[in-house]
């Protein structure tokens, strides 16, 4: 079974075996077709439209189910990988371990926002930039340069309280846990980060930066945390909503898993706490 | 594209002999040469944006910010639009944006981020590319 850690609390061989993997899929072409996947939702997730990946109830299950399928990718490679996540409230720092040499390398130079250490450098030449939006090869982050803070701890307990999963309208819109922790209303938790980090992070192409998976694996185990303290809240919207994923519902682009196949993490997972 | 009128060179000369910065940008909006092409006042939020699905589109603009010449306008569809109803471009190159329920804006370069106009999202955009050229994004 796999099991998901705190990236603070891996060792050295777990975090080479991780890069090694993540480097492999890059190199085989594999890692890029996760990237082009998610711009084409981030593109295409419309507050009055069809809305899937993002800016709707399905935003937790359709990652959830994308984080799998990096994961069985990554594990195909090497089966002891699991994905790790990060806990931005409690390492919240450009200093944190996270982003020293040996793991996803540092921010980027002032200049040009490149990243000029660590294994996804583009120095190293296995890390070109080839889904892109613009001009530039190269992986670039401004850790915390858009002058703003990682969330606080509190901030997440006060969208873990939130008791609803989602309300009407279903989009940006929508009061309830989900977009709370999505970050279009409330103290924005998710956008935020990818914002706090700057370069693709902040972009349609975001996957670009290993970061993402373990952002993404945080904001999925704070969904699970969040079951646990309201057990008796579901996914919604039920059925019968245009353009939203309903709870029995297949999501695109996958078309063989509802939301209904997704909410228990346990199935697929466990994580390293809680 | 069109091509820079005289006038509109001169401001966009203008704007870049002031230096780089949000002041040149905010020079080359104040001048007549890009005034003229403005319908409306772009930065000003249009009253009550609604998440119907049909919200009145905010005005066109056509300024030169940072060096770089960024326009938006409605537009009358095109497969890649999702619903949006309105262009931008830097440099001639379509930038992929999107209008949230609230009446915010995000590009696809700034997609975490919303900002009150289209024009504010072209003006991240610039600051986002540093300089880099767009990719045009496939029509579908």
């Amino acid at each position: 079974m796999t099991v998901r850690k705190n990236q603070a609390t891996l060792t050295a061989d777990e975090k080479r075996r991780f890069v090694t993997a993540v480097l492999e899929l890059k190199r085989s072409g594999r890692y890029d077709t996760f990237v082009t996947t998610h711009n084409e939702f981030i593109v295409a997730d419309t507050d009055n439209g069809e809305r899937t990946g993002h800016r709707s109830p399905s935003f937790l299950p359709w990652h959830r189910r994308f984080l799998l399928e990096f994961e069985r990718a990554l594990q195909s490679v090497d089966a002891s990988v699991a994905l790790p996540y990060w806990d931005w409230s409690t390492d919240r720092s450009a200093r944190s371990s996270l982003w020293a040499p040996d793991f996803l390398g540092g921010t980027g130079r002032s200049r040009d926002g490149r990243v000029t250490d660590g294994p996804f450098a583009a120095a190293t030449g296995v890390w070109p930039i080839t889904v892109r939006l613009d001009g530039r090869t190269y992986l670039r982050r401004a850790l915390g340069g858009a002058g703003r803070e990682l969330p606080t701890r509190a901030e997440v307990d006060s969208v873990l309280s939130i008791p609803t999963y989602d309300m009407a309208p279903w989009n940006s819109a929508s009061d309830g846990f989900r977009n709370h922790l999505e970050g279009w209303r409330g103290v924005n938790l998710h956008n935020r980060v990818h914002v706090w980090v700057g370069g693709q992070m902040a972009t349609g192409v975001s996957p670009n930066d290993p970061v993402f998976w373990l952002h993404h694996a945080y904001i999925d185990k704070l969904w699970a945390q969040w079951q646990r303290r309201h057990p008796d809240a579901g996914y919604v919207p039920a059925a019968g909503t245009p353009d939203v994923v309903d709870l029995d519902e297949t999501m695109k682009p996958w078309h063989d898993t509802r939301p209904a196949d997704l909410l228990d993490h346990t199935r697929h997972y466990t994580f390293d706490t809680d | 594209m069109p091509r820079l009128t005289r006038r509109r060179a001169l401001t966009a000369a203008a704007a870049l002999a002031s230096g780089a910065g949000a002041g040149a940008g905010a020079q080359a909006a104040a001048a007549p040469g890009a005034a003229a092409h403005d319908h409306g006042s772009p930065d000003s939020p249009s009253p009550a944006p609604s998440s119907t699905s049909s919200p009145s589109s905010p005005s066109s603009f056509d300024e030169v910010y940072k060096g770089r010449r960024i326009q938006g306008r409605p537009s009358t569809g095109g497969g890649h639009h999702h619903g949006t109803g309105y262009a931008v471009f830097v440099d001639g190159v379509e930038l992929h944006v999107m209008r949230n329920a609230d009446g915010s804006w995000i590009s696809v370069v700034s997609h975490y981020d919303p900002v009150p106009t289209p024009r504010a999202a072209a003006r991240a955009a610039v600051d986002e590319l540093q300089g880099a050229k767009l990719v045009p994004f496939p029509a579908n």
